[in-house]
């Protein structure tokens, strides 16, 4: 394999524990602000995570509540202007990839940090055959020629277990169903052996059957090269498949944290706990389901203090003024929680009440 | 029309056409009365009887061929009964959209009837037909597309009476729109404003007002929350089931989202390609599924249970859908089908009761088109 400019910008990969001390991927206290005719649109106000190698990361959030931002802040794919990232961090094995030059975040997207989008039909190029845009990886990062780049990428469609992959190699993205597009998406994500992918809802314009195929190929390719996964989905359905962890985004912020069992057992914001009743479930026919009253905040005109205080039923004065922070969460004789927070001014009232 | 669809019955059909009272109706005048006639809680107003809709695939630009046909809807049968919900289900490409359209007469159907209070409504024509469909109205599945972005709420909702002056007295209008408004939790104040300046839940509110405006009998609501978040699905399912008790409606309710169609749904069918696979209550469905493809739909369904994902089983198909241009002889299902055989090949099923479950009061003794059926429970964790 010749690969080109191996420079020492680009950290150390995976199998050289040359780091090996903090999370694979971390992201602290970012903020990105769109400026728009209206107004300023404060997206994302100050997000902290953090993924490891194997790790699943979901993050949780209806539109608007800058779950996509945060992913395409990652990636660098951010339209700058209009957005700016006024501050915050994202450190990809220990460096901030804020800081870096254009040129140097180039190399890592794609090769190390790759993307899957949900609308696999827009992603891919219609023109283009998919043998083509999947042989790019390899040519554009490894400098191979087009005919081994063409065997490359027949490699790949059958790692996604695309029938059939030498014969259907040279066709366009068209001749494809939805789950084979979204298979072939996941195959130019996974060409280079990334450490990282990010999938944006990447089944939610499939059908079930088909989404559990596709869910259950990501979680397959994921165990087997130990790759960091971020999940970004509304569905607390797929969310409850495969995430370790999880974090709820609402208005541009994390409003809770928790590992995947634990947050669906006892949840500790009133509007997790709002999510969670307001789901019809498969096993069972309940009566009335419960709803949260009102609509996501317009992000022109954040609500003041809590920003989920209209919507939500424990409000207090002190909801209406004062903002409240992401604390650790505890069990009622203050254990601690291991990677629960929440945001909340009565999370001990929500999780044990 | 008429005599062109007599010809092309298709051999296959299914065999329960049966006991449809047809009204003896002789003049369009007398059409037209039928339709004021009052149905029973639980009795049928809306009888499909061996539906089809073939779309042509023609070849040649002057001089066209037909070499095919997508057969999107393929000889199906269901009844809807007054004030009930039925759900239908199906992946994409089943022909459960083609469904709703032919039941709003949208589209004209190749073969079939449709009954509605008895009477046949696909060769209805002039002013039966828009009789006919003032009572029944459908609610569509994208709230930005489905509104015209230059009215404004008060012309989309009133634009029913236009159409059906007899509904609303033309001065009385603005007041019934703003009622409208006030019924599906809008501030009647909003009479004046356009499409864009609502939210996504706010504009299914208005396709649902526009439905409601005739005072309809039957919704059809084809993926009505599918584009919605989760916190304003629910709001919204729960604004139908309001209005269903309120107004006595009866809801047809097309969804791939099997766990909403359940919630809300007295009775589920299952499509496939154009087929209905299985249709019974939503326990008898759900909890008794007996059709391969049903369980096999129910268990790729994530259940927002993280606990529950070690225990269950999941039956994954592979492949996709056949094309319903040239869908497999026999059994529709056969190609993805675990338990398939060579007399799924052949015979197509029909869809009853199956011969095993015959005369027993078990929930899976319900109408399922499958030659092995089998009781299989894949919702619940074991």
């Amino acid at each position: 394999m010749t690969i080109i400019d191996p420079t020492d910008a680009i950290p150390a990969p995976r199998s050289g524990d040359a780091e090996k001390t903090g999370p694979l991927l971390e992201v602290r206290d970012l903020h990105v602000e769109f400026q728009t005719r209206e107004g300023l649109v404060k997206a994302v106000n100050g997000v902290n995570y953090s993924v490891d190698s194997g790790e699943t990361l979901a993050v949780l959030g209806e539109s608007g509540s800058g779950k996509s931002v945060t992913a395409q802040a990652i990636m660098g794919i951010l339209d700058m202007p209009p957005a700016r990232i006024p501050q915050g961090e994202i450190l990809f094995h220990g460096r901030d990839m804020l800081k870096m030059s254009g040129e140097e975040r180039r190399k890592l997207r794609g090769a190390r940090i790759a993307m899957i989008f949900q609308d696999a039909l827009s992603s891919l190029n219609p023109v283009l055959s998919v043998g083509y845009q999947l042989g790019e990886m390899f040519r554009v990062h490894q400098g191979l020629s087009r005919k081994e780049a063409k065997v490359k990428a027949i490699e790949l469609m059958d790692r996604v277990k695309i029938p059939a992959a030498a014969a259907r190699v040279n066709d366009y993205p068209h001749q494809f169903s939805g789950g084979m597009r979204q298979r072939i998406m996941i195959a130019m994500a996974l060409a280079l052996e990334p450490d990282l992918i990010i999938a944006d809802e990447p089944t939610t314009a499939l059908d079930v059957t088909v989404q559990a195929q596709v869910m259950d190929l990501l979680a397959e390719l994921q165990r087997e090269y130990q790759m960091g996964l971020i999940l970004i989905t509304h569905d607390l359905g797929v969310v409850a498949d495969v995430a370790d962890k999880i974090a709820v985004m609402y208005a541009g912020r994390i409003v809770e944290t928790a590992p995947v069992h634990e947050l669906y057992k006892r949840p500790a914001h009133p509007y997790t706990r709002g999510l969670l009743d307001s789901i019809p479930r498969l096993d069972q026919k309940g009566q009335d389901l419960y709803a949260i009253k009102g609509l996501p905040p317009n992000l022109l005109k954040v609500p003041s203090g809590c920003a989920f205080n209209p919507r939500c039923e424990k409000a207090q004065d002190i909801c209406r003024t004062e903002l409240p922070p992401l604390v650790p969460v505890t069990e009622r004789d203050g254990t601690e929680l291991p990677g629960r927070a929440s945001a909340c001014h009565f999370w001990k009232e929500t999780i044990h009440g | 029309m008429a005599e062109l669809t007599k010809a092309d019955e298709p051999t296959d059909a299914t065999p329960n056409v049966s006991d449809v009272e047809v009204a003896d109706v002789h003049s369009e005048e007398e059409a037209v009365a039928a339709l004021d006639a009052h149905v029973d809680r639980g009795e049928p107003i809306l009888q499909v009887r061996n539906l089809v809709k073939h779309f042509p695939l023609t070849q040649g630009i002057v001089v066209k061929r037909q070499i095919g046909a997508v057969k999107a809807v393929d000889g199906i049968s269901f009844d809807l009964y007054q004030g009930e919900t039925l759900g239908i289900v199906g992946e994409s490409g089943c022909g459960k959209s083609t469904v709703a359209k032919l039941l709003m007469n949208l589209e004209r159907a190749t073969a079939g009837e449709i009954f509605y209070k008895g009477q046949d409504i696909t060769r209805l024509s002039g002013r039966a037909l828009k009789a006919v469909r003032r009572n029944i109205q459908m609610i569509f599945q994208d709230p930005y597309t489905s509104l015209n972005p230059r009215m404004t709420v008060g012309d989309i909702i009133g634009e029913p009476f236009d159409i059906h002056p007899e509904a609303a007295p033309k001065g009385d209008r603005r007041r019934k729109v703003q009622e409208l408004l006030d019924v599906v939790g809008l501030n009647p104040e909003y009479i004046n404003r356009y499409p864009h300046q609502f939210s996504g839940g706010q504009r299914q509110r208005i396709g649902i007002a526009r439905g409601l405006a005739l005072n309809p009998e039957v919704i059809i609501c084809d993926e009505p929350v599918s584009a919605l978040d989760v916190s304003v699905q629910a709001q919204v399912i729960n604004l139908m089931e309001r209005l269903q008790n309120e107004f006595n409606l009866s809801y047809i309710f097309i969804a791939h989202d099997l766990s909403i169609v359940r919630h809300i749904s007295d009775r589920v069918g299952v499509m496939y390609l154009g087929k209905m696979a299985e249709i019974g209550t939503d326990e008898q469905i759900y909890d008794h599924p007996t059709h391969p493809y049903t369980q096999a739909l129910l268990s790729a369904v994530p259940v927002p249970d993280p606990d529950a994902r070690e225990h269950r089983e999941r039956i994954i198909l592979t492949g996709d859908v056949p094309s319903p241009a040239n869908p497999p002889s026999g059994c529709r299902f056969r190609t993805r089908c675990w338990k398939a055989q060579d007399r799924c090949a052949e015979e197509m099923p029909l869809l009853a009761v199956p011969e095993r479950f015959k005369g027993s009061d078990s929930p899976a003794a319900h109408e399922s088109a499958c030659h092995f059926a089998e009781e299989k429970d894949v919702v619940h964790a074991a």
